[in-house]
């Protein structure tokens, strides 16, 4: 153990740090047709985003993503805002998660975090648990729960980075 | 431990002191946890006051912190279970910290020491995660190396020991896991298929398992080593995805030591498209139980991770009876179907229509005897010859249900759903004797919100059974005010109990308060004794009544 530190020591004088480009923890994590995705490349060209961790087995966090795609377009036509859903299902039901997000008709990026690599870097216990970030990467609000109506809520987080009033 | 906390201290006051680290980079979140029981005798639902034995408050609770400076992170757990809940694993009590790491992080190289948690392909021969609402753990110590040498190609390596609740790992106490993992996804690495019309990923994992052999019976195997090799082929809509893993003879309690080799083969079949989608499953699985000490038999030190494929169920009396792998042996499908019919037909309406048909089905394989003296499964032997092709006509579980929603105004949402259900409870539950359940239920779940943050949800169950305890009817409200509060009353009735003294009502009164990141739940009332299932593990939760309060945050 002791060996273990004192190596990880020496990497950190011997390699400069590189400049970061997201705030965001950087995971590999799957897209729904198995490729690796780094959760660093999380972005939208400087505007808003929203990442939402759900599950399959969770009724709330369907509800909430039917919310936020029902509003999408219009959110997107005001804010460009961006959302990504992170499915948490393990491997029990990730061959589920495409052909269940496809049939929802959800227009947003769904991402798969089979081993909760990505739901831990981020401190997410319970779920829904939804991240407002700014153009960074960088949170600035969250929520967990989800209950009929709390999108608006949400989204005039989104509202109020874009300096647009509510 | 304390050495360790020491060290990595050191390491970040270190790291601010050179010059090349911004302070400003350095960022701190974390997460806190505290769920706590008071417990109250019910003789009503069967708990006196000898059955408590005086531990009438329990407490799990945890504090997690992820400290991270541009590439450089660490992060440590605090446990604390006094007592914990009941229904969680008398060993689990104890306080500390059973989680501590540190890594670094480039492009190429991502390197972690301390604990950590990994999943080779589908975890068919490997995965270390954790559960917290189960007390699963099974968290590597050690070192973990992932390394991306080129663009398309992902190594990972693991080498350490399991977390076996408090116990530290001491020389011989429990075995040693190391193993390496390759991923190759083709369209990356071979020029020209980049733009091809399919997807292919190839994986290839390989572990093995050290544990002394000191038994005076048998000639036990110290190194149980397995293979496994994946495949995920895509094109268009379609998606193939298959992985088989195999591991040498390892004789344990699970097994009733028998020496025979070990397989596991998962097979899924999809197509999506928007507004459609649909899978067909396919698992194979002969005595793949794989755990860092062969003579432990609980939910814990688990190498691998087979998962159960049938549907999760959401509703309380949906998922009384859950499914658990069985690790032994058994054969299984699954197939679903999702269907959004479009807005504006005419059984869409003006929200569209959504439509999901599931149906699994898990039986026991076949098991031939080796020869004409040796019982099936004897210990010190091959245990039984089994055909691989072919499933036993028993059948552990099966599931076919059929869930529809739809939303008839901005105002007015409903999902019903059937589910007819066949469960061998004495294999799954180790109730020995106790008949297969075989049980239709029906579920209504209207949502009615009245004003722009405000609703009211209503559910109303119903299960229907010959067998274990009868019928059931379950009845819940729920009043919300978006996005903070939250007030519940539930019950769920036992009426159809063959024993009459056991038709009791298990009633809940519940209030929540959210508020961003941060919660507050209490509740009051009785639980029923039965079964929490998150992924593939599964716990048995006994009967209980009291006073329950949840807080949690996020940083």
């Amino acid at each position: 153990m002791k060996n273990a530190f004192l190596f990880l020591m020496l990497l950190l004088f011997v390699l400069p740090l590189a400049a970061q480009e997201s705030a965001l923890p950087k995971v590999t994590i799957k897209t729904l047709d198995g490729k690796s995705f780094n959760t660093g490349n999380i972005s939208n060209d400087g505007k808003p985003m929203i990442v939402s961790f759900w599950a399959i087995w969770c009724k709330p966090c369907q509800k909430e993503l039917d919310a936020f795609n029902e509003n999408y377009a219009a959110w997107q036509a005001e804010t460009g805002v961006k959302i990504y859903a992170i499915s948490i299902d393990d491997s029990r039901s990730t061959a589920r998660v495409a052909p269940f997000a496809k049939s929802k008709g959800w227009d947003f990026e769904v991402l798969l975090d089979a081993n909760g690599d990505f739901k831990r870097a981020m401190n997410v216990n319970m779920i829904p648990h939804t991240f407002v970030l700014d153009g960074n990467g960088k949170v600035v609000a969250q929520h967990t729960s989800y209950f009929e109506g709390a999108e608006f809520e949400l989204y005039d987080k989104v509202k109020a980075l874009t300096g647009k009033k509510k | 431990m304390k050495k360790q906390l020491i060290t990595l201290l050191l390491l970040m006051a270190a790291s601010f002191t050179f010059a090349q680290f911004d302070p400003q980079n350095a960022s701190v979140n974390g997460s806190f946890q505290l769920d706590g029981q008071w417990y109250r005798p019910d003789v009503a639902i069967g708990i006196t006051d000898s059955a408590l034995a005086g531990r009438k408050l329990g407490m799990n609770g945890f504090g997690n912190i992820i400290y991270s400076l541009g590439d450089f992170k660490a992060g440590m757990r605090y446990e604390a279970f006094l007592p914990p809940l009941a229904g969680f694993d008398p060993r689990q009590e104890g306080n500390g910290f059973p989680h501590i790491w540190a890594g670094y992080q480039r492009e190429f190289i991502d390197m972690t020491v301390g604990n950590f948690y990994e999943q080779f392909g589908s975890g068919l021969l490997f995965r270390s995660y954790e559960e917290w609402t189960l007390g699963f753990d099974n968290s590597m110590n050690g070192i973990r190396v992932l390394l991306q040498p080129m663009r398309g190609i992902r190594l990972k390596g693991i080498y350490g020991s399991q977390r076996f609740y408090w116990q530290k790992y001491e020389r011989n106490n429990r075995g040693i896991v190391r193993g390496l993992d390759a991923e190759i996804n083709m369209n990356e690495i071979i020029q020209g298929w980049e733009a091809a019309p399919f997807r292919m990923i190839v994986g290839a994992s390989g572990i093995s398992k050290y544990q002394r052999a000191a038994d005076p019976v048998y000639n036990l195997p110290e190194n149980v080593g397995g293979m496994a090799g994946r495949i995920q082929l895509g094109a268009g809509n379609f998606s193939l995805m298959t992985e088989y893993a195999q591991k040498i003879n390892d004789p344990s309690a699970m097994n009733n030591f028998i020496y025979r080799e070990g397989r596991a083969l998962l097979a899924s079949l999809s197509y999506a498209e928007r507004g459609f989608g649909a899978v067909i499953q396919l698992k194979r699985v002969d005595n793949m139980s794989f755990k860092s000490d062969r003579s432990v038999t609980a939910n814990a030190l688990d190498i691998n991770f087979i998962p159960p494929i049938n549907r999760t169920h959401a509703y309380s009396l949906t998922a009384r009876y859950p499914y658990a792998t069985q690790l032994n042996g058994e054969m299984g499908l699954q197939f679903q179907l999702n269907y959004k019919i479009p807005r504006g037909s005419k059984l869409g309406g003006q929200y569209g229509t959504g439509i999901a048909i599931n149906f699994s089905q898990v039986n026991d394989i076949i098991r031939n005897p080796l020869n004409d003296t040796i019982p099936v499964g004897s210990d010190g032997t091959l245990g039984y010859y089994s055909p691989f092709f072919k499933a036993s006509k028993h059948i552990f579980f099966r599931d076919l249900n059929v869930e529809i929603d739809k939303r008839f105004s901005s105002k007015l949402k409903a999902v019903v759903q059937y589910m007819n259900l066949h469960y061998d409870i004495a294999t799954i539950e180790g109730k020995a004797g106790a008949p297969p359940i075989n049980a239709n239920l029906f579920v209504t779940d209207v949502t009615w919100r009245f004003a722009a943050r405000k609703a009211l949800r209503f559910e109303a169950q119903g299960m229907f059974t010959q067998q274990h305890d009868g019928d059931w009817a379950a009845l819940m409200i729920e009043y919300t005010i978006a996005p903070k509060w939250f007030f519940a009353i539930a019950d769920q009735f036992n009426y159809g109990n063959p024993d009459n003294s056991k038709r009791n009502h298990y009633y809940t009164f519940s209030a929540g308060f959210t508020r961003e990141s941060s919660r507050i739940a209490l509740s009051f009332g009785r639980q029923a004794e039965g079964v929490v299932c998150v992924g593939g593990v599964c716990r048995q939760v006994p009967a209980s009544s009291g006073l329950s309060l949840s807080v949690s945050t996020n940083f």
